[in-house]
């Protein structure tokens, strides 16, 4: 399959809407993504061909159900590089991702005083589990500090690395695009004896992904900002750091044996799979990892920088220092999320004067009000990009933007 | 479909680039309640002074957010200041109804005829925001702060 933007765009039926008589311009694509047909066919031909539990029945219809979720199980190892599938664990959400190895992990781990490092661009996802964990355990919490450009600030990395137990750290931000040196913190992480835990809910839809390569411990990501459904989501963990946790939901599934007097755990990936798992979504996230994979994910991350260049650039040239775009200057080692200030008019009147427009962006703190904090903002209008994105696109965020003039009255 | 022109009444922008009563007030003897719009990040500081005869004797509104929330803030304000506290409770009551958030549905005409209220003066230009139901929160949260504020009033 070659990069072209047009066949792309028409592989997702949302995206030809006219709403009003105008076309739509999705640019949230960092809050969710839309999903191509092969994803709803996907999920259509499962629950009209072959749906019944899984790991439980005999029968055929049984059968292919439970090779339609683990073989979606093999594609997404494949996809983030895990060697082994019983390493990928299926959740609701990356939300539930973080909890479920806050809670687990952090029960077998973590007493009284023990340190656990985040950063301050982390979403709101990978702090308040943490928080928790201060109420109910009273471990304490260190900040690596993001800099004026909008990367982390690693000069005291190893103090704050000394004595740690975790660092937990986001690989790409969803407010800023930054992309964080995973390598090198989980070098340092190592080096201090802590494990590393690494939230990628932004960058393993736009970046090839290989934890291995990565040198993490543990990495959490969602299905539906990947062009995948609603309702599934992964927690991946090293099977030596997966077996030493203790269970999250107990049930059905989850157990080798049940008696009156207590439960063995069954093996992996099981062991945190308690319940009915969400099948469907599980079958529509792996043709959603069929999808990238065919695109090629070079190619998408190669789609994306050259298309954040474009926007970057025409929208300096076109709106001067009228404008402010957030994070990183260079297109290269960010991702395609720009956070923007335009003018003085507040975010949330922009993103209703480009509603007007049919141009969608997200207007808020974007579940980071930390990081907003430590910027001294309130809240950014964000228009993020993918691979479905054009040119055009960025062209009519600009043409919409400036018909705020007219209702400020600047 | 709404126009933004229904939103953006040009008395609504002049609250926003001049808002009234911006500011803080020292308390005690004032008191302070704090709103937050956990969706967009809103946030609005309400400080009124109330005096012995139960009037609202001076009031200053602090904080940031949106063109709405921020007109709101301003405009009522302006209309709460020297106004007894039940006064102040009678139109949080009547703002609420002009944002149809009393049981009915959320098509803005049905609060109309609701509880006509003069009183309203400016602050009826805020009547197009019920169009945009998002908008709602940010035009309401300066009022549930007052009431929060005038709660803590009485019980100081
Ligand atoms: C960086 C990051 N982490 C975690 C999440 C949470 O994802 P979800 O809401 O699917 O659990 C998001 C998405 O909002 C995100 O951007």
């Amino acid at each position: 399959m070659t990069f072209d933007v047009a066949t792309i765009k028409a592989d997702f039926p949302l995206l030809s809407r006219v709403i009003d008589g105008k076309p739509i311009t999705y640019l949230d694509s960092a809050a969710s993504s839309q999903r191509p047909q092969s994803v709803l066919d996907a999920m259509d031909r499962y629950y009209r061909e072959s749906h019944a539990n899984v790991h439980r029945g005999a029968y055929r219809l049984a059968t292919e159900a439970t090779d339609a979720m683990e073989g979606a199980r093999q594609k997404i190892a494949d996809f983030i590089g895990a060697p082994h599938a019983h390493e990928v664990i299926f959740t609701k959400n990356a939300t539930e991702s973080m909890n479920l190895f806050a809670q687990s992990w952090g029960r077998g781990h973590l007493h009284a005083g023990d340190v656990v490092v985040l950063t301050e661009m982390e979403h709101h996802a990978n702090i308040v589990p943490w928080h928790m964990l201060t109420e109910s355990i009273g471990i304490e919490l260190r900040w690596i500090p993001v800099d004026e450009n909008g990367e982390l600030d690693l000069t005291d990395l190893d103090r704050l690395l000394d004595g740690a137990k975790l660092l937990s750290v986001t690989a790409m931000s969803n407010v800023l695009g930054t992309i964080t040196p995973i390598k090198r913190l989980a070098d340092a992480a190592h080096a201090a004896g802590a494990t590393i835990v690494v939230d990628g809910s932004q960058y393993v839809p736009h970046l090839p992904t290989d934890v291995v390569d990565l040198g993490i411990d543990a990495f959490v990501f969602t299905g539906h900002k990947m062009l995948g459904p609603t309702g599934v989501g992964v927690l991946w963990g090293k099977t030596e750091l997966l077996d030493a946790m203790p269970p999250f939901l107990g049930g059905g599934d989850m157990i080798l044996q049940v008696t009156k007097d207590g439960f063995t755990t069954n093996e992996l990936p099981h062991k945190f799979e308690a319940g009915t798992p969400a099948i469907a979504e599980i079958v529509g996230l792996g043709a959603a990892v069929d999808y990238l994979t065919a695109l090629g994910m070079e190619d998408v991350r190669a789609h994306e920088v050259s298309l954040t260049a474009y926007a970057m650039r025409s929208l300096k040239e076109r709106f001067g220092d009228d404008i402010t775009i957030h994070g990183p200057s260079e297109p290269a080692s960010r991702g395609g999320v720009l956070s923007l200030i335009y003018k003085d008019v507040h975010p949330h009147d922009i993103s209703q004067v480009l509603d007007q427009d049919n141009v969608y962006v997200r207007a808020g703190h974007h579940c980071a009000k930390p990081l907003m904090q430590v910027m001294g903002l309130n809240a950014t209008a964000r228009a993020s990009l993918y691979l479905y994105n054009d040119e055009a696109d960025v062209d009519t965020l600009a043409d919409a933007l400036a018909s705020a003039d007219d209702i400020f009255g600047f | 479909m709404a126009g933004l022109e229904d939103l953006y009444k040009e008395i609504i922008l002049d609250h926003y680039r001049n808002p009234r009563n911006r500011g803080e007030l020292e308390t005690p003897p004032a008191v302070k309640a704090e709103g937050f719009n956990p969706l967009c990040g809103d946030e609005i500081v309400v400080f009124i002074d109330v005096d012995d005869s139960g009037t609202i004797a001076d009031v200053a509104i602090g904080g940031q957010g949106c063109s709405i929330s921020q007109s709101s803030a301003s405009m009522m304000s302006a209309a709460i200041k020297g106004k007894t506290t039940d006064e102040a409770r009678d139109l949080i009551e009547s703002f609420k109804g002009l944002m149809s958030i009393h049981e009915k549905g959320l098509d803005g005409a049905a609060a109309e005829g609701d509880k006509p209220d003069l009183s309203m003066g400016d602050l009826s230009a805020l009547r197009g925001v019920v169009k945009f139901p998002v908008r709602i929160k940010c035009a309401v949260l300066s009022w549930n702060t007052l009431a929060q504020a005038l709660d803590d009033a009485r019980t100081n």
